[in-house]
């Protein structure tokens, strides 16, 4: 799991890079590397995972690069060694794809607040600005209408998105951002959008994590790198099964089976 | 709720209270005893939120005159109040709130109903360690962990720890037992005077890369961890645990423990730091501990219908790390049950950093209310599973499974509301 900023081509592995774990890992969002990893080796084509934590070189080599969620400390920390690596841009240079959750989506667009409220620069690679606003922090079940994606092999269809977002900030797309689906249920981007892409970098709000909970946006991202003839089918059954009654639970704005009077007033 | 024998009457905790408290208290016991009636419950915090409705100030009334410990953590903060509260039973009466009530009405109930002199050992929620050590002037803090648990609705750890630093600051113990091996816990408990140095061998530390002091990068090498911007580093350890062996003051002891796992021996060693602080003599204490095989529910071995069950209790990625060490190695199938209430926090994102792997090729039946979460993380996994609707449907398969073996008990392991559920249906807290 060591990473080196020049990695040999020495198969067809697809090599997936975890971006600083370490700083950007709180809400579970290192999923997505394990959901990508088995949805190729089930398919039986080989996959290489690094972990790249902070302070350690950011190769530019791989083909698919993630960078979860995170709080807001450890969000500038992260802004300012990715900056100083200038690795990411590079393999972005190069047609690498990149999928990157709530506070890491905001320190790739332009601007984005620190703790403080103060806006600072980020990475720029997905045309989209964070500002701060004053309405309570979005915490709760993120459900979009259909979804689309514009990957190298065309349109793809992703179905509804779910998932759970917890964020504060407002994230608006520039001209060159595309957002990924109208919001149904929750707050997304805060302007009835949810997520931003730009060429080959997919920015979300959504964490389940996001790849866990929609299998189609994983298989999106995979098919970019492997090619239509690549994606054979899997059995998706138990994911069937969660995204349903997620689903559900959101539209019926029900976080929780209800509660009793009994328990509400004992607060158990 | 008392680890001593019964509460003296009433009369004897309130006489010498101003008026307005001894109204508080008063209310309080109808409120709660009126609760037990209707059967709404133990009315134990309902009772307590009467009373400080009459008296805000109650809490710092009730423990005027007692000796005073807190314990909080994001886990373990139930286990090693009572393992305390044990400890300090042999040289003197204690009260104390491990049920798990632990904000001030939970803490006021427990209070009001023993004698006024009885040392108080409580159990305190993470965001309520300022309030309460305010308010009780405690004489001794532990401080066992943080860690993620609850995205969606408790602060962000590094906060926590930055609250937890305030209050050792404005109110300064006259000892804090504090984790050494848990950096945001080490730069709370250094803004004390008097530390005692806990090596826990923490193997979570997934939330302190980031330096709570400056925000720089921390850095772990074998047992060591250090800041590479400042000057945090770990601190020397004054008590240390190591297999089965705990070392304090001196001297190595066999851990006496009947509770299972290094992370028992872990909040042992933390009751027995706290205890020998306030006042208990060491032998003595490590001879009360032995007599505790259950906490809370926690552990219990006990028949349903027909079926011998262990409960185990597992709320966060850092409780389930722990937790894990006790289901790897067999071949039984167990059972997990997940569920997203306001107590467990709506968000169970979670599941996917504990290494569920670590069960290897046991079946696992997965429950509870966020079931298909937990199905698709060991999906991932390549873990063998199957879905069930209840407790009662996951042992029926349980049963089924080739593997099962009568002889050993299933075990049930489960987050916070879920083990709730399990634990009332093998009759409760004894």
């Amino acid at each position: 799991m060591t990473s080196t900023p020049d990695l040999n081509r020495t198969d067809s592995a697809v090599r997936i890079v975890s971006l600083y774990p370490d700083l950007l890992g709180t809400y579970g969002d290192g999923g997505n590397a394990l959901v990508l990893s088995r949805r190729l080796e089930w398919r039986g084509i080989a996959v290489e995972h690094i972990t790249v934590d902070a302070g350690a070189p950011v190769p530019d080599s791989a083909d698919l690069y993630l960078v979860g969620g995170g709080e807001d400390g450890p969000q500038v920390q992260a802004a300012r060694e990715l900056e100083r690596s200038q690795g990411l841009h590079r393999a972005v240079d190069k047609g690498a794809v990149v999928l990157a959750i709530c506070a890491g989506m905001q320190i790739l667009g332009h601007r984005f607040p620190d703790a403080t409220g103060t806006s600072r620069s980020g990475l720029g690679l997905l045309d989209c600005e964070t500002v701060r606003v004053n309405r309570p922090r979005a915490v709760g079940e993120l459900l979009t209408t259909n979804a689309h994606l514009t990957t190298a092999h065309g349109l793809v269809e992703l179905g509804p998105l779910t998932g759970f977002e917890n964020h504060a900030g407002r994230t608006i797309p520039g001209p060159n951002g595309v957002s990924l689906a109208s919001v149904e249920v929750g707050e997304g981007n805060g302007d009835g959008s949810e997520g931003v892409v730009t060429g080959t970098v997919v920015g979300t709000y959504l964490h389940g994590p996001a790849l866990a909970r929609n299998p189609r946006l994983a298989d999106a991202l995979l098919e970019w790198i492997v090619g239509p003839a690549a994606m054979t089918p899997l059995d998706d059954s138990d994911v069937d099964a969660l995204r349903a009654e997620r689903i559900h639970a959101a539209r019926e704005h029900e976080l929780a089976p209800r509660r009793s009077w009994r328990d509400i007033l004992r607060r158990s | 709720m008392t680890a001593a024998p019964a509460p003296a009457p009433a009369s004897g905790q309130t006489a010498k209270m101003r008026p307005r408290a001894r109204l508080a208290v008063l209310v309080g016991r109808t409120v709660a005893w009126a609760s037990r009636v209707v059967r709404f419950g133990t009315g134990s915090v309902i009772g307590g939120r009467a009373s400080l409705l009459v008296d805000r100030n109650l809490l710092a009334e009730l423990t005027g005159s007692r000796d005073v410990a807190i314990v909080s953590a994001t886990n373990g903060k139930t286990t090693t109040t009572k393992l305390l509260s044990a400890a300090l039973s042999s040289h003197q009466r204690v009260v104390s709130n491990w049920l798990g009530a632990n904000m001030t009405p939970g803490i006021v109930a427990a209070l009001a109903s023993a004698n006024s002199t009885d040392t108080a050992v409580l159990e305190v929620d993470e965001r309520w360690v300022d309030s309460v050590l305010r308010a009780t002037n405690a004489s001794t803090v532990v401080l066992l962990n943080l860690s993620r648990d609850q995205l969606d609705r408790t602060q962000e750890v590094r906060k926590l720890a930055e609250q937890w630093r305030d209050a050792l600051t404005a109110t300064p113990p006259r000892t804090v037992i504090a984790n050494a091996d848990d950096p945001l816990v080490t730069w709370a408990a250094l803004a004390a005077p008097n530390v005692t140095w806990i090596a826990t061998g923490q193997e979570w530390t997934a939330d302190a890369a980031g330096c709570p002091a400056c925000s720089g990068r921390i850095d772990f090498v074998d047992t060591e961890w250090a800041c590479t911007s400042c000057d945090l580093k770990r601190p020397r350890v004054d008590v240390f645990v190591e297999d089965d062996t705990i070392s304090i003051a001196g001297r190595s002891f066999r851990s006496p423990l009947a509770l299972p796992g290094r992370v028992n021996r872990v909040n042992a060693a933390f009751a027995l730091a706290a205890s020998t602080a306030m006042g208990a003599d060491l032998d003595a204490a490590f001879d009360a501990l032995d007599d505790i095989t259950e906490v809370a529910g926690r552990y219990r071995v006990a028949d349903f219908k027909g079926t011998n069950i262990r409960l185990l209790l597992a709320k966060n990625p850092a409780g389930w790390h722990e937790a894990l060490e006790l289901l790897e190695g067999p071949s039984t199938p167990l059972v997990i049950a997940i569920n997203a209430r306001i107590a467990d926090g709506h968000d169970p994102s979670w599941l996917w950093d504990v290494a569920y792997e670590r069960v290897g090729n046991r079946l696992v039946i997965a429950i509870g209310e966020r079931r298909h979460d937990l199905a698709v993380r060991f999906r991932y996994g390549n873990i063998t599973h199957r879905i069930a609707d209840s407790l009662e449907e996951a042992l029926e398969l349980v049963r089924q499974s080739p593997d099962f073996d009568p002889a050993v008990p299933v075990d049930v392991a489960s987050n916070y509301t879920a083990f709730q559920d399990h634990l009332e249906k093998v009759g409760g807290v004894l």
